[in-house]
């Protein structure tokens, strides 16, 4: 009884519960859908909670990175920090513009926060754990994010502030440019494991063979257009405080501001357990087939690894430009990713028969020799473009000579 | 009535209510709002049908996509595309009665259908589990739908093509 409930808690729980609701005369169906609905509760709820503390964790982490100590005055390293600062906006008063459309307006902020959520829905936590396991759930990924970007534009539109505007227009150029590669990199994991459910593509990654070792290419490009699809350094020129003041949500104050801030968080937090989930293995591990709370650990300690490389990237690197950003996406990451799915999807196809190992091998060093080919060519980009720049250069100085 | 024919009957009357609402708001940017309220209602009509992976795509495609052009379209024109005049045209009762009369035909017709009185679990016993594996077959093999589906990429290509030949930007010649 104790093992059951502590190698499988959620699992006993929901039995237990169960036996209970039934013991009182309800009718099944009317306790699954209770069952559901209290399952999606604590996602939704527990999710939110865990924002406090990923605030003051990223917080400190900045602080450190940057040579500050980050929050440490209100309770034991600080860790009371968040709490404070989330009473202290609950206090706040709602500010809603001259001019603004109110619907859209507090729209904005709620889409923002369920997009987030939305995701939690078909995340594996562990062996038989998730929410619901759709066979379409990559492809519910990217319909997830559509609702984020919707939300954002309907902030800027909706506050009549011109950088609240600005803000936007940054804000959908980058998500809609960045999703490209990003589908591309997700139909690596789906080639590779044959389905598109969260759930089947966790299973196919047992014994080590995580896709991140298959694909490394895919899994960079997913990386840096999750973080991108975020919006924090460094692609967070969608609310550079020195350009357009705070980009998007400037006009919002309280806890709609809030809601922007915890949704900000949390997508953060959530494409890391993307990434766990799809190049990772998620809950796969040692034992983790048998007990389930082990893999739920395994599970958290690789997209603490993930989250901690978005906050490292986030503390040290510099914000591009707007037509760094588009270069990026459109002539590094996309004709990357064309290259690599169609590499893999010949690859799979020819090597079927072929033992895993064998398979594994072949594509990982596919991926290598397509990565190495992107960085020599871009290097011949690069070295022409310096020397038109050079020549540039001396002709302008000669002018200058002959001048005097 | 089933608790799925309460749920389809509302969710219609959603889609209904909105698709008016997208003709006779008068704020651009409010029709853009409900074409994407209608959009959703229709995504969620196909996953009461079952039909997951079009649900999804008609949300990745009509509200990812197509309605995020349309507001991103209408924010870059004028700050708010008002129009303060009259709605209706003078003729307006004949295309009202010429839609009625579309719909009244098309009832009709779909009550003659032999499935129109078929209840879901009939449907839903058939389909076997990968679904979308056979979507992807039927769209590759040559019996089922390579033709269409390969005329369709072509015509998406050369949009992608045309797109980028607009806007190419192109540096006067030098000298």
């Amino acid at each position: 009884m104790i093992i059951n409930f502590l190698s499988d808690p959620v699992h006993f729980i929901a039995h237990w519960l169960e036996g209970l609701l039934l013991g009182l005369g309800l009718s099944p169906s009317l306790v699954g859908f209770l069952l559901s609905l209290l399952g999606a509760i604590v996602i939704a709820l527990g999710s939110m909670m865990f924002v406090i503390f990923l605030i003051w964790y990223e917080r400190k982490l900045i602080g450190r990175l940057q040579d500050r100590y980050g929050p440490n005055r209100v309770g034991p390293y600080g860790l009371i920090q968040p709490i404070a600062d989330m009473l202290k906006i609950f206090t706040k008063e709602y500010i809603t513009p001259a001019g603004a459309d109110k619907v859209p307006y507090n729209l904005a902020p709620v889409l923002a926060v369920a997009s987030v959520l939305m995701i939690w829905a078909v995340i594996p936590f562990a062996k038989g754990i998730a929410g619901v396991d759709l066979n379409v759930g990559v492809l519910y990924l990217i319909a997830a994010g559509a609702f984020g970007t919707l939300g954002i534009m309907l902030a800027g539109w909706s506050s009549n502030n011109k950088y609240a505007l600005l803000g936007a227009f940054r804000v959908v150029a980058l998500m809609i440019s960045y999703e490209v590669p990003m589908v591309m990199s997700l139909l690596i994991p789906v080639l590779l494991s044959g389905s598109m459910g969260m759930g089947s593509i966790v299973e196919a990654q047992a014994h080590g063979y995580w896709f991140l070792f298959v694909s490394p290419l895919a899994a960079l490009i997913f990386f840096i257009t999750s973080v991108a699809e975020v919006g924090r350094a460094p692609f967070d020129l969608i609310e550079a405080e020195s350009e357009i003041v705070a980009g998007f949500n400037i006009e919002y104050s309280g806890l709609k501001f809030g809601m922007f801030y915890v949704a900000e968080f949390l997508h953060a937090f959530t494409v890391s357990l993307l990434f766990a989930t799809i190049f990772l293995g998620g809950w796969q591990g040692p034992w983790a087939e048998d007990i389930p709370i082990l893999g739920f650990i395994y599970y958290l300690i690789k997209t603490w690894a993930v989250y901690f490389i978005g906050i490292w990237m986030r503390g040290s690197l510099p914000r591009f430009r707007i037509d760094q950003m588009m270069d990026l996406n459109w002539k590094v990451l996309t004709p990357a990713g064309l290259v690599i799915v169609i590499v893999t999807a010949l690859g799979a196809k020819l090597l079927e028969p072929a033992p895993l190992l064998v398979r594994g091998g072949v594509l990982l060093a596919s991926n290598l020799v397509v990565g190495w080919m992107a960085i020599e060519i871009l290097q011949v980009f690069a070295r022409k473009k310096r020397r038109e720049l050079q020549s540039f250069e001396g002709r302008y100085i000669q002018r200058n000579a002959s001048l005097e | 009535m089933s608790l799925q024919q309460i749920f389809f009957l509302v969710v219609s009357a959603v889609i209904v209510a909105s698709a008016v609402m997208v003709v006779s708001a008068r704020r651009m940017m409010h029709a853009a709002l409900w074409l994407i309220t209608s959009l959703f209602g229709v995504a969620i009509i196909f996953a009461l049908l079952q039909a997951g992976f079009f649900a999804v795509i008609q949300v990745v495609v009509y509200i990812g996509a197509i309605a995020i052009l349309i507001i991103f379209a209408v924010m870059l024109t004028r700050r708010s595309l008002e129009d303060p005049g009259g709605q209706l045209i003078r003729y307006w009762w004949l295309a009202a009665l010429a839609g009625l009369g579309v719909f009244v035909a098309l009832v009709g017709v779909l009550s003659q259908w032999s499935g129109f009185g078929a209840s879901l679990p009939a449907l839903s016993t058939q389909a076997p589990p990968g679904e979308v594996s056979q979507l992807g077959l039927a769209l590759v093999s040559p019996d089922a739908y390579v033709l269409p589906f390969e005329v369709a990429s072509v015509l998406l290509l050369v949009a992608l093509v045309g797109a980028i030949a607009i806007a190419w930007d192109r540096k006067p010649p030098k000298g």
